[in-house]
């Protein structure tokens, strides 16, 4: 029986086999030729890069005067001991703690402030969005002004409501620089991350709240047990999303600090640039550039193991 | 006995938020939900109002008026300029975006081809790559094609950014429409492009919406792409330009100018985020199942 079974389509391919061969084949080739144009992207536009970077990170490459041969460790080295790399690194850590914290419990917040209903959650959910439409360079520009001492509204209002007494410095000290660009951020991006959260919040069943209520839990046992469990592939998502983007923050410290005061606030992107066109050293700055991107795929390794061994712990 | 609808009601109506008088359960929602839109909605609507205000340092100087826009207008290689570079910008990143992709994602979602898989992959890998490791390569790459510093080479290195999420999109539109009529067609006897000219095209309509929604916005709004690629001022994108607005005067910035700049950079974004909405909310949600 079973070797009738298995030896019927064989036969019948061996009895129809040119014209369907043929067939097949033509088929691949349409699909290759359709597929072409996003090889080539990728190949030239991506693994070409790739390769190049590796190749730059291990030769002298200047700017102006292009590639002047091999210094292999040489570049490696000069980052490392170059007085701005580790405060750098350690800047761009503490920036993605903080914007990361801020974000995703802001974004929470926001999400469960429209899911709390309310006559005007639909107002509520543009508004929040609104300045995720716009461009971070621009938001950045816009808070430049908002910041500024000559035109800035926020200290006038303030005196005006007799709430400070001299005016906030907003840029000038390291600290409050990294407070209010973090501001800046969050008013960017946390409609962004309410949107993740709230796919999260509605996929969760109303029944689950419900029995929980009859069981006699309060509202926080509701949130701590139901709500953040059932909510962590979203959390997982925004996480990732979020660690990966502060890592490789730049518009906004480029824009607002220009990486003061003292070069407290330079990020490993912004260090990046400095090297390619203050240093005018490309080789240096692809050696920097493949660090960062060894960071990055250690972190995303990490988050995405941690996630994978938290869905079959449950 | 009860209907369930009845218990359900019950159980509602003993859970602990009920015990609170309505007023003063919904006084803290609006008092919190009131400043939260506040928050969000000053700076903007602030950005507008100092873009035609007088101020000591801007152009306009005092009263209302467009003063800092004229002054925009004239400033450097002038608005039209910047506006027009950006607009090349953007709309040759939706085009290239979606050719490529609405190719790419109808190979990938109805033919059979040697590694097919791994072409897939790698462009989606390119999202893992931090965006600067690519721009520094690029800038010698480009070069090498002939496209340096030119808006052309800017648009294709945008478009290849673009391309995880718009053939991830394109793919899984297109494995959504139904095989039948395209079998149909087949047996007529047309070939594979009529095919997607004639049936995938027409029902992929929202995803491209969506893909060249992002793709503008994305290209609109770049800027360390432009700034470290572009190196001619008259080729920059209003991004770039407005930064350079920033730095170019020590002492005293035009700061109204800078934020009548701001206006125009963002009207476009905000203009297509009220028509398109839905698209936003929705390719959005579509880019969160990637992860």
């Amino acid at each position: 029986m079973g070797v009738e079974w298995s030896s019927a389509p064989a036969s019948r391919s061996a009895r129809q086999g040119g014209w369907w061969t043929t067939r097949r084949r033509s088929r691949q080739l349409m699909g290759l030729l359709y597929v072409a144009p996003t090889v080539i992207f990728v190949a030239v536009f991506f693994i070409a890069p790739l390769v190049l970077v590796a190749n730059m990170s291990a030769s002298h490459w200047t700017l102006l005067g292009g590639n002047k041969g091999l210094n292999l460790p040489d570049n490696y080295s000069a980052i490392q001991e170059s007085s701005l790399f580790w405060p750098a690194v350690v800047f761009t850590i503490e920036y993605t703690v903080l914007a990361t914290v801020m974000l995703i419990g802001l974004g929470l917040g926001l999400a469960l402030l429209i899911q709390s209903g309310g006559v005007w959650k639909g107002f509520l959910r543009t508004a929040f969005l609104l300045p995720s439409a716009m461009g971070l360079a621009s938001a950045s520009l816009l808070f430049y002004g908002l910041y500024s001492n000559q035109i800035g509204p926020i200290n006038p209002i303030l005196e005006t409501m007799r709430v400070t007494t001299s005016p906030i410095q907003f840029l000038e000290e390291p600290l409050s620089a990294l407070w209010w660009t973090t501001f800046l951020i969050v008013w960017r991006f946390a409609g962004f991350y309410m949107l993740i959260l709230l796919v999260g919040l509605q996929a969760i069943p109303r029944d689950v709240y419900e029995s929980a209520s009859i069981d006699g839990a309060n509202r926080w046992d509701s949130f701590r047990f139901i709500t953040i469990p059932l909510l962590r592939r979203s959390l997982a998502l925004s996480l990732i999303l979020c660690i990966t983007g502060s890592m490789l923050a730049f518009d906004q410290f480029y824009i607002l600090t220009q990486g003061g005061p003292d070069n407290s606030t330079v990020t490993i992107v912004e260090l990046i640039y400095h090297y390619a066109f203050q240093s005018q050293n490309l080789g240096t700055a692809a050696a920097l550039s493949v660090v960062l991107l060894g960071i990055l795929l250690i972190l995303n390794a990490i988050q995405f193991l941690s996630l994978r061994g938290a869905e079959e712990f449950r | 006995m009860k209907s369930t609808t009845e218990a359900a009601t019950e159980i509602a109506a003993i859970s602990p938020r009920r015990f609170l008088p309505p007023v003063l359960k919904s006084v803290p929602y609006y008092v919190l939900s009131g400043a939260a839109a506040v928050v969000f909605l000053f700076p903007l609507a602030w950005a507008t109002f100092a873009s035609v205000n007088g101020t000591p340092g801007s152009t306009q100087t005092e009263g209302f008026g467009v003063g800092n826009y004229t002054f925009l207008w004239d400033w450097q290689n002038g608005l039209p300029t910047y506006f027009f570079n950006t607009v090349i910008l953007a709309c040759g990143t939706v085009v290239i975006t979606l050719t490529v992709s609405l190719l790419g994602g109808y190979a990938f979602a109805r033919f059979d081809f040697p590694l097919r898989n791994t072409i897939f992959m790698m462009t989606l890998a390119i999202l893992m790559v931090p965006v600067v490791t690519l721009l520094i390569p690029l800038l010698v790459l480009l070069k090498f094609l002939g496209i340096q510093d030119s808006l052309l080479g800017v648009a294709l290195v945008m478009s290849m950014f673009q391309l995880p999420f718009a053939t991830f999109m394109m793919r899984v539109s297109m494995e959504a429409v139904p095989r039948e009529l395209e079998e149909a067609a087949q047996v007529d006897g047309a070939g594979t492009f009529d095919v997607f000219r004639r049936i995938i095209l027409p029902s992929v309509r929202p995803g491209m919406v969506t893909v060249a929604l992002f793709a503008f916005l994305a290209a609109w709004n770049d800027f360390i792409t432009p700034l470290i690629l572009i190196a001619t001022a008259d080729k920059e994108p209003l991004a770039v330009a407005l930064t350079t607005m920033r730095e170019q005067t020590i002492g005293i910035i035009n700061y109204g100018s800078l934020e009548a700049g701001v206006v125009v950079m963002a009207l476009p974004c905000l203009i297509l985020f009220f028509a398109l909405q839905g698209q936003y909310v929705r390719g959005f949600m579509s880019g969160a199942i990637k992860g």
